[in-house]
């Protein structure tokens, strides 16, 4: 669930000649820190301004616990310690989405997500996003002291808007907007297909994607590269299946439905993908 | 080789993360069940007491009715008319038996006012004395009643707030109550979630706070639009105002609130006021609902300053709605318990117990929240609590009520309820975007809980085991000693549902000493006094309350229990006016009614 930017294989030589330039470094696929980044500033903003954590500690134990059995993992299995970038958005995502009153479901999120990326892998390819995994598993194994953020973040604009201006930045730099686009369509395309169903109004169906949590779901954890088909057009049919997989879920009233869509989706296409290209 | 040992070690190490919550689960499960077997005589070896449901037997027969609002509302009338059901207690005729009032909410529905026999029995008397009649479209409904002697006669007179009309009734002689109203100067409508009787400015005479719930511009029998729902889950600040009636004497209030600085326009679903901060004046407490609480300083009477961040209880907006105070720990310090939501695996915000952190006070009191640490946070869609030492071991045990909506026990609402609730002011304000209840339930048949304090820092539930075993929806509950027996017996009013009498009979080793004040230069209820008792090197503080929980009043008695071996070294008592008073080595199992020197 969580965006994690691929390592980069290449560095550019030239120093920045300009502003703009450096700007536009900044805002690049190659740096690797700018997801990490943003999504810190996600979290001070929603903690500075609605105060949504409930405390730092928790969320501090997340991201600590991800980054330490990153270390340990990536050393033990790959003969050396890993960038802690991907690693420290697992924590972090971990820290903002899971709700609980415990302690320590933060930090056996943390670890069973970074944990899965080991043992989870196809052909040297780990196919479920960590976190989605993570928070999946929590959400079905310990519902007795785990829910997810749903609305804890407000309900005004501002925070949309941050997310939004943040989220478009680096998706669009990282030429996935067209995953974003997608999903937000089919979702609320799929909102008027539940409302005839359900006969509910369709604002109560759109209601959803109108709160910031979505829209960290939508620009920060359907985007990850690590485990998104590569194909633009199979991203944009992942997208697709995403939504269409909530659409029937919620009308099972899951109330997680987003989580769990995106945990059958991607690693079914995923796995789809490696086959297809076996196969070619 | 090794690689291979390293990966089943991995493989091994995962399945014991996804294992850890199952092992959890079932080790908190075996503790429950531990605690959940109910038999009487178990119950009182074990805890040292026992309850047993006797309203029919002591002849309380109430049932809660709720009240049916603007058409277009329907389609999710019980998720509006979701509160009224409130009990509070009261000496009315000063007999000396603790009677109780418990309001009704259904257009025409009447309210009661059970007075006590002596004899273990209770007859509702509203209706002679002029309390029953008071529900109907065009005053409101009942959403909660408070006691307080507002012009020191000795006799405790009611306000009554509704969803409508607040109405203050003057106690005549504890025969008849009159209507107090006109003369009074109160507001023409307000949506009340809460009211306390307080002495802000220790004048001797009572003063009344009132928090509105929905703005006071709503009449919901007549909806000029439907946007009148909460703009956010957790942020909204488009409910009621809040008043503070200074009382002139005469029967005359003057609101004093905004002047003063009781500025918020969050939702209030409950208030207590109490001396946190050792100046001699209560601060203000609310609890709200779809925000923040709210705490206030009470700066010398003359102007009250939001501390909430400051004091740490301002942060991580929830959905309050209880606030009650007890001396948790035998420390001489208040706690402050706040009743929120926990819906397994969808809404997990916990309640909150508010205690004073080591080496704060004053204005640089600090809250640390340890609901958690103590094993009271947990209590499902949880509304009412009051403290009170149930078995007499000199430590305060809780009682929380709670269940938001039992409709059918099959189908719930709780996808849709939070589908919409994530979702945009626009969206959620408007009560046309929310999908029907089409008689879901939401949180619904929920286990009560009856917390007893174990006095090393741990609360157990054991609500199951000492009898206390109903499933309606809890709204309000209040702790009296009903038979003068020395012991706390419990009094529950459920939503649409019948009012509850919890005999309690505990182990009769336990020492108990209790107080009843009158004041003289203090307002005569003696409201915002403190007793402090000192026994076996410990101490506890209590303090004399004019409304806590939710809408709930507690007996005005204060009662202390003091376990087996008590030998009570002296009892400090602190009047309103600020005047001491101590009593060394009273006698224990007694209930000692003391008056102010004027």
């Amino acid at each position: 669930m969580t965006p994690e930017v691929s390592t980069p294989s290449t560095v550019p030589d030239a120093p920045a000649a300009s502003f703009t330039n450096a700007l536009k470094r900044f805002f690049s696929f190659e740096n690797r820190f700018l997801a990490p980044m943003l999504i810190t500033i996600i979290l001070l903003v929603g903690q500075l301004t609605f105060g949504f954590l409930e405390s730092y500690w928790k969320t501090g134990l997340a991201i600590a616990v991800a980054m330490l059995i990153e270390l340990a993992l990536g050393r033990l299995f790959f003969g050396k310690f890993p960038h802690l970038a991907s690693a420290y958005i697992s924590g972090i995502s971990v820290g903002i989405l899971v709700r609980s009153p415990a302690i320590w479901p933060y930090a056996l999120c943390s670890a069973i997500s970074i944990t899965s990326k080991y043992v989870l892998r196809v052909k040297g390819r780990h196919i479920w996003n960590p976190s989605n995994f993570g928070i999946c598993a929590m959400l079905f194994l310990a519902p007795f002291t785990v829910a997810s953020l749903s609305i804890q973040w407000g309900n005004t604009i501002w925070p949309m808007l941050i997310v939004w201006t943040l989220g478009s930045i680096i998706i669009y730099r990282l030429n996935r907007f067209h995953i974003c686009l997608t999903y937000v369509v089919s979702f609320i395309i799929f909102a008027a297909v539940r409302g005839f169903i359900t006969g509910h109004p369709f604002l109560a169906e759109v209601a959803p994607i109108t709160g910031p949590m979505y829209q960290l779901f939508v620009f920060f954890m359907i985007t990850d590269p690590r485990t998104t088909v590569n194909s633009k057009r199979g991203q944009v049919i992942v997208a697709f299946c995403v939504a269409l997989m909530e659409m029937i879920l919620r009308l099972n009233e899951t109330v997680h439905a987003p989580y769990y869509a995106l945990f059958i989706v991607g690693p079914t296409a995923n796995l789809i993908e490696m086959w297809w290209k076996s196969r070619h | 080789m090794q690689n291979r040992i390293a990966r089943i070690l991995l493989i091994i190490f995962f399945i014991a993360l996804l294992a850890t919550p199952l092992i959890i689960k079932r080790l908190n499960a075996r503790n429950e069940t531990t605690r959940s077997s109910a038999n009487p005589a178990i119950a009182l070896s074990r805890y040292g007491f026992n309850f047993e449901e006797s309203s029919k037997s002591a002849g309380i027969n109430f049932t809660h009715q709720a009240p049916t609002f603007d058409g277009k509302l329907d389609h999710i009338m019980p998720q509006v008319a979701v509160v009224g059901a409130a009990v509070s207690v009261v000496d009315f005729d000063r007999d000396g038996w603790n009677d109780f009032y418990i309001t009704n909410s259904g257009e025409g529905s009447k309210n009661a006012l059970f007075r006590n026999q002596g004899n273990g029995n209770f007859k509702d008397v509203a209706g002679d004395v002029g309390l029953a009649d008071l529900n109907n479209r065009d005053i409101g409904v009942s959403m909660g009643a408070v006691w307080g002697d507002y012009d020191n006669d000795g006799y405790e007179d009611l306000f009554l707030y509704r969803w409508g009309r607040p109405e203050l009734f003057h106690n005549d002689g504890g025969k008849k109550f009159t209507s107090a109203t006109e003369n009074a100067g109160l507001p023409p409508w307000v949506n009340a979630g809460t009211a306390i009787w307080f002495d802000y400015d220790r004048d001797g005479k009572l003063d009344l706070f009132i928090g509105g719930y929905y703005s006071e511009k709503v009449n919901l029998w007549q909806l000029a639009d439907t946007k009148m729902m909460p703009e956010s889950f957790e942020y909204a600040n488009n409910g009621g105002r809040k008043y503070l009636y200074r009382n002139l004497g005469d029967g005359k209030f003057e609101e004093v609130g905004e002047k003063l600085g009781l500025r918020s326009n969050r939702w209030a679903f409950a208030a207590v006021a109490a001396d946190l901060r050792g100046t001699g004046y209560p601060d203000l407490f609310i609890a709200n609902d779809y925000g923040v609480s709210e705490l206030f300083f009470n700066d010398g009477g003359r102007r009250f300053r939001e501390a909430g961040g400051e004091t740490g209880v301002g942060y991580s907006p929830k959905s309050g709605m209880n606030a009650s105070i007890g001396d948790v720990l035998n420390r001489g310090h208040f706690a402050i318990y706040v009743s929120n939501i926990s819906e397994e695996g969808i809404l997990l915000q916990g309640n909150n117990l508010w205690v004073p952190r080591e080496g704060t006070s004053g204005d640089g009191i600090k809250f640390d929240n340890l609901a958690r640490d103590l094993g009271i946070e947990l209590g499902k869609w949880s509304f009412g609590a009051q403290f009170g030492d149930l078995n007499n071991d000199g430590h305060l045990d809780l009682y929380l009520v709670n269940g938001y909506i039992s409709a059918d026990r099959h189908r719930s609402y709780w996808y849709d309820f939070s589908k919409v609730a994530g979702g945009n002011r626009t969206i959620i304000s408007d009560a046309k975007n929310w999908p029907p209840m089409d008689g879901r339930s939401l949180a619904g048949y929920q286990q009560k809980r009856v917390w007893i304090n174990d006095g090393a820092g741990k609360f157990n539930d054991v609500a199951q085991a000492v009898g206390v075993t109903d499933v309606y929806d809890g709204r309000s509950v209040a702790l009296a000693d009903f038979g003068n027996r020395g012991v706390l017996d419990a009094v529950t009013a459920n939503q649409r549902g019948p009012a509850l009498y919890y005999r309690n009979t505990i182990n009769p080793l336990n020492k108990w000493i209790a107080f009843e004040l009158e004041g003289a230069t203090s307002n005569r209820s003696a409201i915002g006094a403190q007793v402090r008792v000192f026994w076996n090197g410990q101490s506890q503080v209590q303090e004399v309350s004019g409304g806590s929980g939710f809408c709930a009043q507690n007996q005005r008695r204060l009662h202390f229990g003091l376990g087996r071996q008590a030998q009570v070294e002296k009892v400090e008592i602190r009047w309103p006016s600020g005047k001491i008073q101590t009593l060394t080595g009273p006698e224990l199992n007694k209930v000692h009614r003391l008056k102010e020197v004027a």
